[in-house]
């Protein structure tokens, strides 16, 4: 107000000095996530039966040979701690990008079914066809990415989308998640830390086999999401607007999914469907990082430590080991129930 | 908007009426298909069996094999055919109390908050006799049951099916996530947790059908009791009271009902899903929206459905068998689905 009094090209000033601000306190936040989830990944790496200092701990990172650690910290913690990162950026990543790309924090692939249908696919894949490596991830992708499509086949029917697009994703879910309970019923023994790991995510027993290629993926396809931000964000403001403003919104959109599909269902094959990281982490993100920026990779971020975290209380916590999904579901589900009640009260999109 | 006094979104397209003789015939219908399913339930199972050897053991004869395995059914078949009736009957109530085409016990979280409660009370409180599991169960539902409808009906516009059928399915995660972390500590009863979490009439005595039976014939006679107000209820809330009808005594006492059935059901069977939300649907193409008659025939096509997918769960899988709550699922979610498309957007 005052400042137009004082000089003329003061307006443009406040425009360049906010876009500056909201950069630095973009970077910040991101700096702050990244060195977060770094402590807590070594922290999760220095706690056990037996407690590492940090510098056995980075020495064996390194690769260093030390007594004791290197089997209990590389062998054991190390494929555990790395995967929770994996599948937390994963999750989040993915998350983020299906609730940008339909414009609700509800339209995440683990409410409205994809996990679940990845989920499904790979215990099909592992009990009943007896498949192993990268053929369950394969089978996991498919999946995912013929539940996606299903849905939105499903729901398109004279515009108006939105609304019916998740409630049929809701059905869907439950569907696959009989065929889950289905085929764990058909296991020769009913093994409950792998039911819980296809049901509700579970990081027991993971090697590096299972890291691997969930890893290389994220690697692969991580960037390939990031590179879409700007196109994802004009997608946010309606699909008139973005093609106006140059984004060709199919192409963006297909890849954008294919992308996160991808990502989601190779975590998926590998930890299960960590329960509503994917829906937590860009809410999260977007509170913490306020109107400053794009999303995805704080939501990423925000998914690692997230799952970090409720695997070292699942572990430590309390007096039973829990899987981690049990962990995040009971964080997850009453927040669930907050923004249901919370967008009731201001009359939101639902 | 969708506004509270909106009239009942009769659901899907259903007809309002029918004629008299077309449903005595639909009655004599579903009785014949109930009494050909309940002969299935019988005579089919892992094991197949002579009609000779079904008779004798309907007899009381327990000679060999065959007639034992006859004798393991009965009990089951009946149990199937309580908690299905019950499931139809309480789900058809619970889309007359919200009028919402997808309530559903199941979908509602509701069978899943009789099953924390009495996962709750195995694991801490040492539950052990029938009657105090049925009354957990019955408590946890209310609990459910009033708490999913709190936060659905909460802002602007009242309970509309989207955030019922939304706060539904979040708290069945909730739930589900939570009988997780109360069994996982204690080995002694994690092994049961499955059929807390996936409903099956498998494992049933006539013990357990006893101790339930008068639970669910309490439920039974408050909910068809309660037919002729769900009817005004039908109108909309202000031309019911017009009528005459207490409309928050009439809602509470047939939620009630509703409540009391899918409870005892659940602690008898586990959350079995979907037959509520089914049932009541094709019951209303048969003889239309009169509750008079929509409610006693949802109990009689809901035994139905859940004597048939009984069988069937024993049939596909030889010599395996597949719990009734996944068939019911895998039946029932694409119905779900089906329902949620022919709805317009705006009653969502």
């Amino acid at each position: 107000m005052t400042a137009g009094l004082v000089a003329a090209p003061s307006a443009v000033d406040d425009v360049a000095r906010g876009r500056v601000r909201r950069a630095v306190r973009w970077r910040a936040v991101v700096t702050v996530l990244a060195v977060l989830v770094v402590l807590t990944y070594v922290l999760t790496l220095m706690v056990g039966r037996t407690f590492y200092p940090p510098g056995d701990v980075v020495r064996v990172v390194l690769g260093q040979d030390v007594p004791g650690a290197s089997f209990t910290v590389g062998r054991l913690r190390l494929p555990r701690a790395t995967l929770a990162v994996v599948a937390g950026l994963s999750f989040g990543l993915a998350g983020v990008t299906f609730q940008t790309m339909l414009r609700n924090p509800l339209a995440s692939p683990d409410v409205i079914g994809i996990s679940t249908g990845a989920s499904a696919a790979a215990a099909v894949a592992i009990v009943l066809l007896g498949l192993g490596g990268t053929a369950v991830s394969v089978f996991a992708i498919v999946a995912g990415l013929v539940v996606a499509v299903l849905i939105y086949l499903l729901a398109y029917k004279d515009g108006g989308a939105g609304t019916r697009f998740i409630l049929i994703g809701i059905g869907m879910a439950a569907m696959l998640h009989s065929v889950i309970a289905y085929v764990l019923s058909r296991a020769s023994q009913w093994d409950y830390q792998e039911a819980l790991r296809w049901l509700s995510g579970s990081l027991n027993g993971v090697t590096w086999d299972r890291t691997v290629p969930a890893l290389v993926v994220l690697v692969v396809l991580g960037p390939v999401l990031l590179t879409q931000t700007r196109a994802l964000e004009a997608i946010q403001l309606g699909d008139d607007t973005a093609s106006a403003l140059g984004v060709r919104v199919e192409r963006t959109r297909l890849l954008a999914m294919v992308a996160a599909v991808g990502v989601l269902a190779f975590a998926t094959a590998a930890c299960g469907p960590i329960a509503f990281v994917a829906f937590l982490a860009g809410p999260i993100a977007a509170r913490v990082v306020g109107p400053n920026g794009s999303l995805l990779l704080p939501a990423a971020l925000v998914g690692a430590l997230l799952v970090l975290v409720a695997d070292l209380c699942g572990q430590f916590a309390f007096g039973t080991r829990f899987p981690v999904g049990v962990v995040t579901g009971v964080l997850g589900a009453p927040y669930l129930i907050y923004l249901i009640v919370r967008s009731n009260r201001v009359g939101g999109s639902l | 908007m969708t506004s509270v006094l909106s009239p009942a979104p009769a659901p899907v397209t259903a007809p309002v009426r029918r004629p008299g003789p077309v449903r005595l015939l639909w009655l004599l219908v579903v009785v014949a298909v109930l009494v050909l399913l309940l002969a299935a339930s019988v005579a089919i199972g892992s094991r197949g069996v002579g009609w000779s050897d079904i008779v004798a053991a309907l007899g009381g004869s327990t000679d060999n094999l065959g007639q034992a395995a006859v004798t393991k059914r009965v009990p089951r078949t009946l149990l199937a055919v309580l908690v299905g009736a019950a499931l139809g009957l309480s789900g058809a109530v619970m889309q007359g109390v919200t009028r919402n085409p997808l309530a559903d016990p199941g979908v509602l979280g509701i069978n899943m908050g009789a099953s924390l409660a009495v996962v709750t009370g195995l694991a801490w409180f040492g539950l052990f006799s029938a009657t105090s599991i049925i009354w957990t169960a019955i408590g946890g539902a209310a609990v459910a049951a009033l708490f999913v409808y709190a936060v659905g009906s909460l802002g602007r516009g009242g309970a509309t099916p989207l955030k019922l059928a939304l706060a539904g399915a979040a708290t069945s995660a909730a739930l589900t996530s939570f009988i997780t972390a109360v069994a996982l500590p204690r080995g002694d009863i994690a092994g049961s947790v499955q059929s807390w979490q996936i409903g099956g009439v498998g494992g049933a005595g006539f013990d357990s059908i006893r101790q339930v039976l008068p639970f669910l014939a309490v439920g039974l006679a408050v909910s068809l009791l309660s037919a002729r107000s769900l009817n005004s209820l039908a109108l909309g809330d202000e031309l019911a009271a017009g009528l005459g009808e207490r409309v928050a005594l009439v809602r509470g006492v047939a939620a009630g009902g509703s409540v009391l059935l899918c409870g005892a059901a659940t602690a008898v069977a586990g959350p079995i899903g979907f037959v509520g939300l089914v049932v009541p649907h094709l019951c209303r193409l048969l003889v239309g929206v009169d509750h008079r008659w929509l409610l006693p025939f949802s109990a009689l096509t809901g035994a139905c459905l859940l004597t048939a997918a009984d069988v069937l769960g024993r049939v596909v899988a030889r010599p395996a068998e597949i719990d009734v709550g996944i068939i019911t699922a895998l039946i029932g979610a694409p119905f779900f689905i089906a329902i949620v498309r022919r709805q317009k957007v705006r009653e969502l």
